[in-house]
């Protein structure tokens, strides 16, 4: 806090940013317009200050005026106050004694056609920022050590490659998935284009490596419950919910040797209830007792407690293994750890909202990701494609893209889902080759094939003899005797309606957030965008890290992406995260609350109101006061704001400072 | 700006991690919207004393605005409802005074809703303009 008092010295330096800035307001006039107020002892102007000269102006300034203080006008502090603070520090100051004005993002690109009106408010804001300036102190961030360890969230082909990578590069992981299985949706693909390799082929022998690695430590049937702290030092909650079955290593500590769960499937055999199988959409049964399919990882029998009725088969079933526990509840267990990876992938859109489209009201209606166990070897059908409605197998199959993507009605996403196009011509591709004379018809709006090797692809199902309308179809209606589906569009390059008979219609969904994850989402602090779809620091420097440091993203949770696309920003995320792991330590922001203590009623409305039970009464020479625990301060200021007594010193957002800023544009103005 | 028409001074305080974000994409989409609102930037609306509020009304402002994240969203849990309530409550004094409340504002305005800050802003100045300067400049002049 307060020491020696210097007067300020302040240099203030605009930016051009080309004509970013200057091409809206008047630099020159913002820049003589500094020159006038009180302590600024030098401004300058250049053409971009965040270039190496526009740098060194602030570092040789700083040296040759002695200055105390440092404001450039220029972008947004949540580009450049970085890289301003390293320039301030670098000539010798205080990174903390450099405040930014904002005359770029929330001035010149938002009044570009307001010369007058942009430049008087260029020059408001930097009088507030130069007022801020004056009363800037030296302020030290926090080092604190970073737990030697990492979670990701959902183990879908993204949360695999950023658990498997931040194992095999030394880092204890956490890999947390709510089912009882990993895999993710890519397990339930037949198989992914533009290869045409096998989806499960090329996924389980990551699903047995996170079985097997050392590093990593897999709680699946498992939520995120709680989470307390901060970048490098999170205490995660987890539920582990009741499976009513124990691995191996569950019943050896419970003294049970040679038992727990093998995945014999013996209790399966004997279970008497009989439930909808949600891994193939309900069109397979499972029992109370159940594996998803027969590559599950880790191999062990979970309970569906919503539907069994305590029989007790299953238990005599599993005799000496001992592995089954009908009155197993929820555990819980905290985990600290640095980083964390949130890779809780997608939802399919619920297509029945788009009634005219029928699907849930007409038998043969299905969706892509029904299609997909419907052609897959390991489906319920052996990978036979067949109606729904009377098991035949289909000779005309039309595909309809952009199924509540793309779509403005409010019904559906205004978004592109991004892989729909690819796998409808995949699957176009698997009914030619699979029936013969089996025609398939795609409708679509524009045929998005942009990735490595896409666009070939497209040609490929093209000359295969797939039939492409570009319209999206208005309606489809049911014949009710037959069952064949008419599908009415328009033909947008001919001009001309449409009306076909088909046997089957493939609609390719829209995707969503998963269903239930703003809970995971709002946890960790993590802000979404208007779509839901949890939203990157900056999308194009940052596309993998959130605003709470030390929480990453991998995959589809922020946005539709691809397979390879998922993989690729799991493989940055997993970088990203174990960068603060390997350093050690993390440097935290200083802006901590500091207690006046002379100022102390000791009366505790703060000690409630901190989100983080950073604060607590103490006894201080014979006065009761608070006291901020540093490491678990995060800065919001809240008891700051409330603190009756003005006993609350919010470094770097004092009260006089904001003070300071609110008297400077309301009281300081040009004469 | 026209010629001799009336400008209000019009204070923002916004966080950092929602509105101000969220007037940051408004830059970067190039949304256009009226200059007359000047920002201060906090950490979390949790941060805003009602002292500003006051401080800001006795220098003279025509009206402020104060925007946060939305609820659930803040990024220190609940600073937003806690400034909310406070908002309530100031919104009271300041009729009291004898100032129309609805020249303090509070908004909601995330990280990826460049085009509502600007909506908001309009709304802002739409508002303040047409209540005129506020009664305390009245009462000095």
């Amino acid at each position: 806090m307060a020491e020696e008092k210097k007067q300020p010295r302040i240099g203030v330096f605009v930016c051009h940013c080309g004509t970013n800035i200057a091409g809206s307001l008047d630099v020159k006039a913002v820049q003589d317009y500094a020159r006038t107020l009180p302590g600024v002892i030098v401004a300058d102007e250049y053409q971009y200050m965040c270039s190496t000269p526009g740098q060194k102006k602030i570092d040789d300034a700083i040296k040759e005026h002695d200055l105390t203080g440092i404001v450039v006008a220029a972008c947004s502090p949540r580009l450049h106050e970085p890289t301003f603070r390293t320039a301030t520090k670098e000539g010798g100051l205080n990174p903390f004694r450099f405040e930014m004005a904002n005359i770029r993002e929330q001035n010149s690109w938002v009044h570009m056609h307001d010369y007058e009106g942009a430049t008087a408010k260029a020059k408001d804001a930097v009088r507030i920022a130069v007022a801020k300036a004056a009363l800037l102190e030296d302020l030290y961030p926090k080092s604190v050590p970073v737990e030697h360890a990492a979670m990701v969230v959902g183990a879908g082909v993204g949360g695999i490659q950023a658990a498997l990578d931040l194992a095999s590069a030394g880092i204890k992981t956490y890999l947390i998935e709510k089912t009882p299985t990993i895999g993710g949706r890519m397990s339930q693909l037949d198989k992914t284009f533009p290869t045409l390799d096998c989806s499960q082929c090329i996924l389980t022998p990551k699903m047995v490596d996170v079985g097997r690695h050392p590093n990593i430590e897999l709680h699946t049937y498992t939520e995120v419950e709680a989470v307390e702290g901060y970048i490098g030092n999170f205490d995660i909650t987890l539920r582990k919910k009741a499976r009513g079955v124990m691995t191996p290593t569950e019943a050896t500590a419970k003294g049970i040797v040679g038992g727990g769960c093998n995945g014999c499937g013996d209790c399966d055999a004997v279970c008497p209830v009989i439930k909808p199988n949600p891994f193939e959409f309900g069109m397979k049964p499972r029992k109370a007792i159940y594996i998803y399919h027969p590559q599950v990882v880790p191999l062990i029998y979970t309970i569906d407690f919503d539907s069994c009725v305590k029989c007790g088969l299953c238990v005599e079933a599993c005799g000496e293994k001992k592995a089954i526990d009908l009155n197993m509840e929820d555990s819980f267990e905290t985990v600290k750890v640095g980083t964390v990876i949130l890779a809780t992938g997608y939802d399919a859109f619920p297509i029945e909202k788009k009634r005219e489209w029928g699907y849930k009201q007409f038998d043969n209606v299905i969706t892509s990701l029904e299609f997909e166990r419907l052609i897959c070897a390991s489906g319920p059908t052996g990978g036979h494609l067949i109606r729904p409605s009377d098991g035949a197998t289909p000779k005309k199959v039309a595909f309809v893209l952009c199924a509540g993507s793309r779509d403005n009605t409010g019904v559906g996403k205004p978004y592109c889902s991004r892989f729909c196009c690819m796998y409808s011509l995949k699957h176009a591709h698997q009914i030619t080759e699979k029936i013969p004379g089996c025609q398939a018809y795609i409708f679509y709006m524009d045929i998005r094939s942009f990735g490595k090797m896409y666009e070939e692809f497209y040609y490929r199902i093209q000359d295969e003899g797939t039939k492409f309308i570009r319209g999206r179809v208005a309606n489809i209606l049911e014949d009710a005797k037959t069952k064949n589906l008419h599908v009415y569009a328009e033909d947008t390059l001919l001009g001309q309606p449409v009306d076909m008979v088909v046997d089957m219609v493939v609609l390719a969904a829209a995707v969503e957030p998963t269903q239930g994850v703003d809970t995971v989402r709002k946890m960790f602090g993590v802000s979404c965008s208007q779509d839901g779809w949890m939203l990157e620091a900056h999308p194009k420097l940052n596309p993998c890290g959130t605003t709470t440091a030390g929480v990453f993203l991998a995959g589809v949770c922020q946005g539709p992406k691809d397979i390879p696309d998922t993989v690729a920003q799991a493989e940055g995320a997993a970088s990203a995260a174990s960068i603060p792991i390997h350093m050690g330590k993390v440097e935290l922001e200083p802006y901590f609350a500091q207690c006046i203590e002379e100022k102390c009623a000791g009366c505790g409305m703060c000690v409630n109101l901190c989100p983080y039970s950073a604060l607590d009464l103490i006894e201080k020479d014979g006065r009761t006061v608070m006291h901020v625990t540093e490491a678990k301060c995060k800065g919001c200021g809240t008891c700051g704001g409330f603190c009756p007594g003005g006993a609350i010193y919010m470094q770097h957002f004092t009260t006089p400072q904001i003070v300071a800023q609110i008297d400077a544009f309301l009281l300081g103005g040009e004469q | 700006m026209a010629e001799g028409e009336w400008q209000p001074k019009i204070l923002a305080i916004i966080c950092n991690w929602c509105s101000y974000a969220g007037a940051d994409l408004a830059g970067s989409a190039r949304i256009q919207y009226p200059p007359d609102v000047r920002a201060i930037r906090v950490m979390c609306t949790g941060r805003v004393d009602p002292l500003f509020i006051m401080k800001a009304f006795a220098d003279g402002a025509d009206g402020v605005l104060v925007s946060g994240c939305h609820f659930g969203d803040c990024h220190y849990i609940a600073g937003n409802y806690k400034c909310a309530k406070r908002m309530f409550l100031m919104k009271s004094v300041l009729k009291d005074l004898g100032i129309e409340d609805n020249r303090l504002r509070m908004t909601f305005v995330s990280a990826s809703e460049g085009a509502k800050w600007a909506k908001v802003i309009e709304d802002v100045v739409k508002t303040v303009k047409d209540l005129g300067p506020s009664p305390l400049n009245q009462l000095q002049q």
